[in-house]
């Protein structure tokens, strides 16, 4: 069952004195236990997103204007900021990319992690400080009772990563909105932290969204995968479908454009043009403008999304629901 | 076939000053390499392994504290400021950052055309010709030239910077870093157009990054640095398929792929680099190597030649090798 479902979901921004949707039509849900991976390009909405789950943009310059996030069943958008705070960190938490602007720099790591452990209950200083040792050994911290009384800029990026880890999980949140974790740390770094978060994810059956520019983490790391290109979901899949069976013209380009470590090509395939800025957003396909394979048609009209198997596409390509033609998929039914 | 060096750097060391006097942080610690004509030579390593310091020492933007860099022959720390300032016309440079490298006041024309005005006496019609010209290289079209850099994006300002190392036709461009604040559609476009300007001007690179996957589809030759040292270094297809040192297997293998069906075993590398300051004695590498035997605390390790111009620094190389 999905502990978190977003449905049509639209994010305006006020760019000179005018509101401009960021994001728009996005829809998806994680169940327990799963790892959706949202990925995409700058600019592509994936942080918006995630950040308007727990309202944490800026109230005066957004908001939410149409649309659902239901966690559990309960939607979350009309919640005031008093009644999300029984959400925050407690039922969802967040781990941010920049571990060090995420910590407060003048509270030793041990305090921060027990406050965290302290939240909504009525555990004793005393009984959080343990609680909060035991997460840093969780996260695999060596000799966790000194560090528990270090300051953020005593430990190392990987380390203050642990840390931020150990809070989010301090109050067994069923979900764990994880915003490009790794982006920061060196890779043999990241290695170690994407293994922990696997590890920790078989003990506790939370959900994860996992927030990441790097198509070899999202391979890696999510059971299903959503791609969003300027501030609308392009494609959803399973982990499969979208490297194996990628659908959209942007999924494809994508993919064919980074390099990798185990391949020698002589040219990239590239995807011509930049992403349009709001103000210029066509009127069509967000992507009409750099596809390839574009005909008139995305230029008019928006596509909805396409369900293909257990893909869903936004492409007109794929309009006609022919069933027995849906080519790629018959290996998964 | 015999390539010639372009550069040659020899025992090159690059110290800065510790935090407490006599001390010293050695962030270059005894390279040598060769950069052949026209290829590619890649460095690849962690934040803090010595890889920007060393391509600047190499340039002379950072002055050696010990060893030599031949360019062409000729050793150039023993030129002078201006006999430098002269060469340095054949020796361009690539930053990371495009919204750092351009000066804002500047249109794109000025931008480009700067270098021409300091080294060269064309007339101004010659000058705009080759503005024109180089600007066409690189895929900007002429109604940007009266434009200025924060109209751009990433991808194009990375062009205008590319463009402003090519005016004054070089033979030699040191890139730092220059695709990693680009996302994954534009860097495509920017790695195949530094690979095409390459063929078309016969250029040699050195190329830094922290990316593996990037340097596979651009260089042709990579070294692996760690901390201040180069551990192992050869043509491409040999270090990403036959690596040697513990630390190049594990650093490949870290690297997730963007495939869901190649599952790499990865060596995940127990402990985080240890700090400049204070380095290990030994081999730099052992505090973290999954195979560090007793002789690895106690003995730096000197390059092994394996042959084919590859060469690791470990004790054990020719082991590994089998």
């Amino acid at each position: 069952m999905a502990v978190l479902e977003v449905r049509d979901l639209r994010v305006s921004f006020k760019i000179d004195k005018k509101w401009v949707p960021a994001v728009e039509d996005v829809s998806f849900s994680v169940d327990a236990g799963e790892t959706l991976g949202i990925v995409g390009e700058s600019g592509c909405g994936k942080s918006v997103t995630s950040m308007s789950i727990l309202h944490l943009l800026p109230e005066k310059t957004s908001r939410i204007e149409q649309g659902q996030v239901l966690y559990k069943g309960t939607d979350l958008v009309p919640l005031d900021n008093r009644a999300m705070s029984a959400y925050r960190g407690q039922e969802i938490s967040m781990i941010f990319q920049d571990s060090m602007t995420s910590l407060n720099p003048v509270l030793t790591v041990g305090r921060q992690i027990a406050e965290a452990c302290r939240l909504h209950t009525q555990l004793t200083e005393a009984e959080a400080w343990h609680s909060a040792l035991e997460l840093l050994r969780r996260v695999e911290i060596p000799s966790p009772e000194k560090r528990m009384k270090e300051y953020p800029h005593q430990l190392s990026g990987g380390m203050r990563q642990r840390v931020m880890i150990a809070i989010a999980l301090a109050r067994n949140p069923s979900v764990m909105i994880a915003d490009e974790p790794t982006t920061a740390l060196d890779v043999t770094i990241q290695a170690q932290i994407l293994e922990l978060m696997k590890e920790l994810k078989r003990q506790s059956n939370t959900a994860i969204l996992l927030i990441t520019h790097d198509m070899g983490v999202v391979a890696e790391m999510s059971d299903r995968i959503m791609v969003m290109y300027a501030g609308m979901v392009m494609e959803i899949g399973t982990a499969h479908d979208i490297f194996k069976n990628p659908m959209h013209p942007y999924t494809r380009g994508l993919l064919a454009a980074i390099p990798r470590k185990d391949r020698d090509v002589d040219e990239l395939y590239t995807i011509e043009g930049t992403v349009p800025t709001l103000q210029t957003m066509p009127k069509g396909c967000r992507f009409c403008t750099r596809c390839k394979e574009a005909q008139p048609r995305c230029f008019e009209e928006r596509p909805p999304m396409f369900a293909k198997g257990t893909q869903q596409v936004r492409c007109w390509k794929y309009e006609t629901p022919q069933r027995e033609e849906d080519e790629g998929c018959s290996s998964n039914p | 076939m015999q390539q010639q060096p372009l550069i040659s750097v020899r025992n090159l060391q690059k110290y800065f000053a510790g935090k407490h006097r006599g001390s010293s942080v050695k962030a270059v610690d005894d390279v040598s390499f060769d950069i052949f004509r026209g290829e590619t030579f890649g460095i690849v390593g962690e934040s803090g392994c010595g890889k920007s310091t060393l391509g600047r020492t190499i340039i002379r933007l950072l002055e050696p504290t010990g060893g030599q860099v031949f360019y062409d022959g000729v050793d150039l720390a023993s030129l002078s400021a201006e006999e430098m300032r002269k060469k340095r016309r054949e020796i361009q440079i690539i930053f990371q950052d495009p919204y750092a490298s351009l000066n804002p006041r500047m249109t794109v024309r000025e931008l480009i055309r700067a270098p021409l005005d300091v080294f060269s006496r064309e007339s101004e019609a010659e000058k705009m010709e080759k503005v024109t010209n180089i600007m066409h290289l690189v895929g900007l079209r002429d109604e940007f030239m009266y434009k200025y850099p924060h109209e751009f994006s990433g991808g194009q300002r990375q062009r205008i910077v590319i463009a402003r190392a090519l005016i004054l036709q070089p033979r030699f461009i040191f890139c730092d870093e220059p695709v990693s604040a680009l996302d994954a559609s534009v860097r495509a476009q920017v790695l195949n157009l530094m690979k095409k300007i390459q063929r078309e001007m016969d250029l040699t690179y050195l190329f830094i990054s922290h990316d593996l996957s990037v340097v596979r589809f651009l260089c042709d030759r990579v070294a692996v640095m760690y901390l201040g040292h180069i551990v192992e270094v050869a043509d491409k297809h040999t270090l990403y398929e036959h690596p040697v040192h513990p630390y190049t297997k594990a650093l490949l293998s870290s690297i997730p792929v963007p495939d869901t069906d190649v599952k790499t075993e990865k060596i995940i590398l127990r402990g985080e680099v240890p700090s400049p300051y204070d380095p290990p004695a030994g081999c730099p590498f052992h505090t973290r190597c999954p195979y560090a035997q007793p002789v690895c605390r106690e003995r730096m390790p000197s390059m092994t030649d394996l042959g084919g111009g590859h060469a690791a620094a470990c004790h054990f190389a020719q082991e590994n090798l089998s």
